[in-house]
């Protein structure tokens, strides 16, 4: 079972999200840092706009031979004596999962962030299979406790203010001194820290996502800030990775080179704290790492946009910046987006993995101001994608009713100059000779999307081209 | 002396309709940067409307129309970054597959330029002999940004306006919210967005706020007008040419 997608409902959402005031406050902070930090730190880095161009270049030919690359990839695993499994979808992703969980003999399983694992709804499968999920990236950790999805493809928890993960820590820890200071924002860290460190000693499985597969190795590479994902992958006895077929790279040279722009475009750190390389279980002589290594790679509709127009989405390697940079994303935040994945790279992903009938509203919901596409650094052509699914739309009449039959007349207008220039002409004068008091409307019939939030100009007097013949030019 | 390079003067939809004064400060200006100027009775709309709404046959059947408007031109000019960008870099996604037309788009997209662009990349203007008393706050409009690269260039002949000062606002290159068909589509999220921008606009401290596409600038306008403000809104255009002394947009006349 995946999660149930409320995007169809994206406009309420988004209403809900405008009048909420906790979640403007924290959309504010998602303006104010991510941006800043990220425009330096590609400042500083001479090399940076040609990184992003390498990157894209090796994505594109991961995904020109993926097949070959997958299957060289599965080959390392094995050899490293770990398992692959092949999941077509969320449910048999969750089903491999599960019956690896049972063979365990799991009861508590730490997870590592993985976006991945939220697409498929791995939570609510394993807790309905009597098995306890326990998030140990601090994001997710919080949202976990507050019964939510992710906001935010890096910060899952970026909605939340301090003041309410406070009450949150209150309210589940109850095992803690009640008289406990938790003003400060380390000490909350330090609280989640001291709860979930029996959590990880007392695990039987550790699941965590990629950001990385390596063909060239078999190698599984997660990058993260907290160490949570270490401590996930290397105690528990068995270790399973769960991530979907694009993350695929050749050689672990090009994922060096990747890495130099994921920090730098997420964060603005040049790496992040950690960047965790796992192949294959524990060999005979190493001290740690778990004894059983499974990887589960997902498909749920990637390999369908091998391609399309939409193939160039699979370069995404899940930075946030779009998001950070989105005008759409900071009015609104994640959850209005109504599934896994918000923002710009959501508003192309969720109409490919659940349908256009589903997500149509988001690739919809953009002003097309192209400062996602001019972040990203896989250089994935965001708002051009958008479009082919708003083409996608019209195509198949999804596009409402009023809106097609507006674009149609003024199409037919706008390739009829006479019928044009006639129609404008009087538009224009009765809209001036209204409006020539005040030299704008308040209020204007069929415009009420404008005049409910905005006055409309009036014209200045008749159309260009008419003043323009009266001057005797042409 | 060189022969006077033609140059058909695509006005837009929105300055043919809303603001006319824009469309003779083109023609001031591309005159008196030795051009002739043309404007061609058969222009209508770039199709940008129906392209980014999805409903891209009546966006081709427009373009082919634009096409065979202008290419008898040397140059085609437009007072607008977003209709400027959709001739010059998206027509050839239009065409894609049909080899004829897509020469024809090719040619005339490469021949297609904003007209501040154009005046001062083309051209060569480095001043305007123009006049304009007090601090102005330009908006970077997104697809000229983006697009077509357009950001030192109005800055640059804004201040060759005599008694001009430019007084930047924080995030001049962030959205408007206006989007075309977004901003009343979805347009609680435009409204937060433009109330976003008004506030920068108004802490900029500046009395005029200038920008080079009508679309920014009729949302622009329309919300400092309802939040009382009399910050006056004008095109780029206006100013450079001179030509900003009747009433700014969405003032009384
Ligand atoms: S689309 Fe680009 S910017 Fe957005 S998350 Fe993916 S890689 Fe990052």
């Amino acid at each position: 079972m995946s999660v149930h997608p409320t995007s169809p409902e994206f406009k309420s959402n988004a209403h809900g999200a405008l009048h909420s005031p906790s979640l403007q406050k924290a959309m504010g902070n998602v303006e104010k840092g991510f941006i800043e930090k990220r425009r330096i730190a590609a400042e500083a880095l001479p090399e940076f706009e040609a990184l992003r161009d390498s990157a894209r270049d090796i994505k594109n030919h991961t995904l020109a031979h993926l097949d070959l690359y997958l299957e060289a990839f599965e080959k390392r695993v094995l050899e490293a004596g770990g398992h692959v499994h092949w999941a077509a979808d969320a449910a048999e992703a969750n089903a491999i999962i599960l019956d690896i969980c049972q063979k365990a003999g799991a009861r508590t399983v730490t997870k590592g962030k993985s976006m991945i694992s939220e697409e498929i709804g791995l939570n609510a499968h394993l807790e309905a299979n009597g098995i306890k999920p326990i998030e140990t990236d601090l994001g997710e950790y919080i949202i976990q406790l507050r019964g939510e999805a992710p906001s935010h493809i890096i910060a899952p928890a970026i909605h939340v203010n301090k003041e309410e993960v406070e009450a949150d820590f209150r309210r589940v820890h109850t095992h803690l001194d009640a008289k406990r200071d938790l003003t400060a924002p380390t000490s909350l860290l330090a609280e989640a820290r001291g709860e979930l460190r029996a959590r990880f000693l007392a695990a039987d499985v550790g699941i965590t996502g990629a950001n990385f597969l390596v063909a060239e190795t078999g190698t599984s590479i997660i990058v993260t800030n907290e160490g949570n994902g270490d401590l996930t992958q290397i105690l528990p006895k068995t270790h399973v990775v769960v991530a979907s077929i694009e993350k695929i790279t050749p050689t672990l040279n090009d994922v060096a080179q990747i890495l130099r722009v994921l920090g730098r475009s997420a964060t603005g750190q040049e790496m992040s704290v950690y960047t965790t390389l796992s192949t294959g279980p524990k060999r005979a002589g190493d001290l740690d790492g778990p004894e059983n290594y499974h990887v589960v790679l997902l498909d749920n509709g990637r390999s369908a946009m091998l391609g399309t127009e939409f193939e160039d989405m699979l370069r995404c390697i899940r930075c946030g910046a779009c998001m950070n940079h989105c005008p759409v994303y900071h009015a609104i935040g994640g959850h209005a987006y109504g599934w896994v994945y918000p923002g710009p790279m959501g508003a192309v992903l969720t109409p490919s993995l659940i349908g256009v009938d589903q997500g149509g509203h988001l690739p919809n919901a953009s002003t097309f101001c192209g400062r996602c596409e001019s972040v990203c650094p896989m250089r994935i052509p965001l708002p051009k994608m958008m479009r082919h699914w708003r083409e996608r739309e019209f195509e198949r009449h999804l596009t409402a009713r009023t809106t097609r039959w507006a674009l149609r007349a003024w199409a037919f207008a706008a390739t009829h100059p006479k019928l044009y220039g006639l129609g404008t002409r009087i538009a224009t004068r009765a809209l001036s000779f209204l409006g020539r008091k005040k030299g704008r409307f308040t209020s204007l019939p069929l415009a009420g999307g404008w005049t409910t939030w905005r006055d409309m100009p009036a014209p200045e007097g008749s159309t260009f081209r008419t003043e323009w013949k009266k001057r005797g030019r042409k | 002396m060189t022969k006077k390079p033609r140059v058909g003067l695509f006005v837009t939809c929105l300055v043919d309709m809303f603001r006319p004064t824009v469309g003779f400060s083109a023609v001031k200006l591309l005159e008196d940067a030795g051009c002739d100027v043309f404007v061609p009775d058969n222009q209508t709309c770039c199709g940008q409307p129906a392209y980014n709404n999805g409903d891209k046959a009546d966006a081709r059947r427009i373009a082919e129309q634009v096409i065979a408007t202008f290419e008898e031109f040397d140059f085609v000019v437009i007072p607008s970054g977003s209709c400027g960008g959709m001739v010059k870099t998206h027509y050839a996604d239009l065409f894609e597959g049909d080899a004829g037309w897509s020469i024809r788009a090719e040619k005339l997209s490469a021949k297609t330029f904003e007209l501040v662009s154009f005046l001062v990349d083309v051209l060569g203007v480095k001043a305007v002999i123009a006049a304009f008393e007090g601090a102005i706050t330009y908006h970077d409009s997104c697809s000229g940004l983006r697009e077509l690269g357009i950001k030192s260039q109005p800055r640059k002949l804004l201040e060759s306006v005599d008694g001009l000062t430019i007084s930047e606002m924080k995030d001049s290159d962030v959205c408007c919210g206006f989007g075309g068909t977004f901003c009343v589509k979805y347009d609680e999220i435009s409204n937060k967005i433009v109330s976003k921008k008004t506030a920068n606009i108004r802490a900029s401290g500046a009395g005029t706020l200038v920008a080079g596409d009508m679309g920014c600038l009729l949302n622009m306008a329309g919300k400092l007008k309802r939040e009382g403000s009399d910050i006056e809104v004008r095109h780029v255009a206006e100013i450079l040419a001179g030509l900003a002394t009747g009433p700014a947009i969405g003032e009384k006349r």
